[in-house]
């Protein structure tokens, strides 16, 4: 990766001869290279804006080592930066630390994936943790979404809240920890209809979700391909139930994935999860530094 | 209305909006150049300028903005509904089945999406809400086998429409493709030119992907027309632009709810109005709430 990126520099920035450090005009022309790549990688554009005048500061007057060209140096520089916005090195895990059952709150837009990623969770949270865990649709939406998960926990082996009609997503979200505390479940996993940044109604519903059940996670389910709208979506969810980490879904496909910097940039939550198919067992720890590359389309 | 020198710290806001928008860099910059010939140093009011900018844009769109009309000679118009994960396909599909039978058409929904969980469930309640059959297989079945069986089934009923469902795939998977290719030859063996309709159903939230969407499920699929979903919500579907001015795809119908009722024929004036926005010369960002409320 770090070659191109240096590659698609050194076309824009002039021959540094005998000065040994970056300029601001190569600086300038640079940058305008890392706002187009990442516009084109669908990074909302106040996060774009902000990104590229941190990097400015920190790359001009930069000295470059003799080994390297000047296109190197600002590689480097941009290619620190974006891990360091995207979380830094490294993947954070899912916090249960909590007095069990711990719920795990799962919200985000229509169609994001967050049933499907609660069926990931669940069968690896089984499987590798060996815990138990208690699979709850709040959707009352969504024609046969509460049959969705019903059929994604028997998939993955672990169990699901009985379905009872005419229950409001409140009345299910306490019914279903009364069961995770009455039965013994180490973690109950609350998945929720899908709604609009721009829905009130919705949003204070989910809100109230949260207040009955003090989730140890709220995790914002993402979709890889999102576009400029993730401003929206990270704070409107972020400023309605506050989200602890993040989930980008269909990493599978080839869109750039800029949205999980605005994600990290708006949210400042960690994105933890990732996920790469349609099969339940396709769920990845976050890599920032994969991540990274992508979005520069390297 | 307080007038102002439409300059360049003007145009620069005004590109950053669509770009917000979700025009991509290039097309925004590709409409300020142009808009920049017509109006600048001019002065203008706010309104003035949102307007003449979203003719700009809607000069783009009107071209493609076809709204989706059965063919009353074919007995069934088969539509073969397809997209990425998520996109809103099931939904739309009630939607439509709702609108083409409360028109008197004898319409058949088909349960194509034989793969993801309960995705045959959530047709057969579309099917019960809005009184139009569904024809499904076992979870699991072929769905080139069944799609094959409802044509038969529709031709043999004298049906006008037939709606039909596909699980999501993402374009870059080559082998879920060819399975979208293989249900649309397998229903040639029994009609050659069916499906006469292949839809393509876009999320409105996606960004920069979406052209590589249509790019690839148009080359695998012979994509006819396109369906724009979830322009209820803050999202402004501005890559739609893009793909207006690469495919020239009809653009028929967009989705602004979950419900029955939620589906619009999609307006080029409407939908620019939409893009625009609040744009404002004093630079804001993009307002929640802001929906193009596309006429019917
Ligand atoms: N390729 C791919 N598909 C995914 C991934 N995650 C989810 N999906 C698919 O995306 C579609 C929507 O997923 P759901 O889990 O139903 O999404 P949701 O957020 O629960 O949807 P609503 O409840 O309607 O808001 C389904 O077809 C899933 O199989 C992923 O990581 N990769
Ligand atoms: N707000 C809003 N939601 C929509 C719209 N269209 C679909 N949805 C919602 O988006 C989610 C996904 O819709 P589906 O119809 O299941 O999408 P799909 O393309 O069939 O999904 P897969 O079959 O899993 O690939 C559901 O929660 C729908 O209610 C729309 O126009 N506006
Ligand atoms: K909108
Ligand atoms: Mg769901
Ligand atoms: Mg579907």
């Amino acid at each position: 990766m770090f070659e191109s990126l240096s590659d698609r520099f050194s076309g824009v920035i002039g021959d540094l001869g005998k000065r040994g450090t970056l300029s601001e005009a190569d600086v300038a022309e640079a940058m305008r290279e890392v706002r187009l790549a990442m516009l084109e990688a669908d990074v909302a554009l106040p996060v774009v804006k902000d990104f590229v005048n941190k990097v400015k500061e920190r790359s001009v007057g930069a000295e470059v080592l003799e080994s390297v060209s000047p296109g190197q140096a600002v590689a480097k520089i941009v290619n620190d930066a974006l891990i360091d916005a995207l979380g830094g090195a490294g993947a954070v895990p899912l916090n249960l630390n909590a007095a069990p059952p711990v719920p795990i709150l799962m919200v985000g837009l229509q169609g994001s994936g967050k049933t499907t990623t609660s069926g990931k969770i669940a069968l690896r949270l089984a499987t590798r943790e060996r815990k138990k865990v208690l699979l709850a649709s709040l959707d009352t939406q969504r024609p046969a979404a509460q049959l969705q998960l019903q059929q994604l926990a028997e998939r993955a082996g672990v169990a699901s809240l009985p379905i009872i009609a005419g229950q409001t997503p409140v009345e299910i979200a306490q019914r279903a920890m009364e069961t995770g505390r009455r039965e013994g479940y180490d973690v109950v996993i609350l998945d929720t209809a899908g709604r609009l940044s721009i829905d009130e109604a919705l949003m204070n519903e989910v809100r109230q979700i949260r207040d009955v059940t003090h989730p140890a996670e709220t995790l914002l389910v993402v979709d890889a391909m999102t576009g400029q709208d993730a401003v929206n979506t990270a704070k409107s969810f972020n400023e309605a139930v506050g989200v602890s980490g993040v989930v980008m879904t269909r990493m599978d496909g080839d869109a750039r994935g800029g949205a999980a910097l605005s994600m990290r940039a708006i949210t400042g939550a960690p994105i933890k999860l990732t996920g790469s198919g349609e099969k339940l067992d396709a769920l990845e720890e976050f890599h920032p530094e994969r991540v990274a590359g992508r979005i520069l389309g390297l | 209305f307080t007038k102002r020198k439409l300059d360049e710290a003007a145009l620069e806001d005004l590109e950053d909006h669509l770009i917000a928008a979700d025009l991509g860099p290039e097309v925004a910059e590709r409409v300020i150049e142009s808009f920049r010939s017509t109006r600048f140093g001019t002065e203008v009011t706010d309104e003035e300028i949102r307007t003449a900018l979203a003719d700009e844009i809607a000069r783009v769109l009107e071209p493609v903005a076809i709204p989706f009309e059965p063919s009353p000679e074919l007995k069934p118009h088969v539509v073969l509904m397809v997209g990425v994960n998520g996109s809103g396909k099931t939904t739309t599909i009630g939607k439509m089945g709702r609108y083409f039978s409360e028109q008197g058409k004898k319409v058949i929904m088909v349960a194509g999406d034989t793969f993801r969980a309960a995705a045959v469930e959530q047709l057969q309640v579309w099917g019960e809400r809005t009184n139009v059959p569904v024809i499904a297989g076992k979870p699991g079945a072929d769905a080139a086998g069944l799609a094959f069986e409802a044509l038969r089934k529709g031709k043999a009923e004298g049906a006008d429409l037939l709606l039909i469902d596909t699980a999501g795939r993402l374009h870059n998977k080559g082998a879920l493709m060819e399975e979208l290719a293989k249900i649309i030859r397998v229903m040639k063996k029994f009609d050659e030119t069916a499906p006469h309709s292949v839809l393509l159903v876009l999320d409105a939230t996606t960004g920069q992907n979406a052209v590589e969407q249509v790019r690839v499920f148009r080359e695998l699929v012979n994509v006819t027309g396109l369906i724009v979903t979830k322009l209820d919500g803050s999202a402004r579907g501005g890559i739609v632009v893009a793909l207006a001015e690469e495919f020239k795809l009809p653009i028929h119908a967009v989705g602004v709810g979950e419900k029955a009722e939620d589906l619009r024929p999609f307006s080029a004036q409407e939908f620019a109005r939409g893009l625009v926005g609040k744009a404002s010369l004093e630079t804001s960002p993009p307002e929640e709430g802001e929906t193009p409320s596309a006429a019917p």
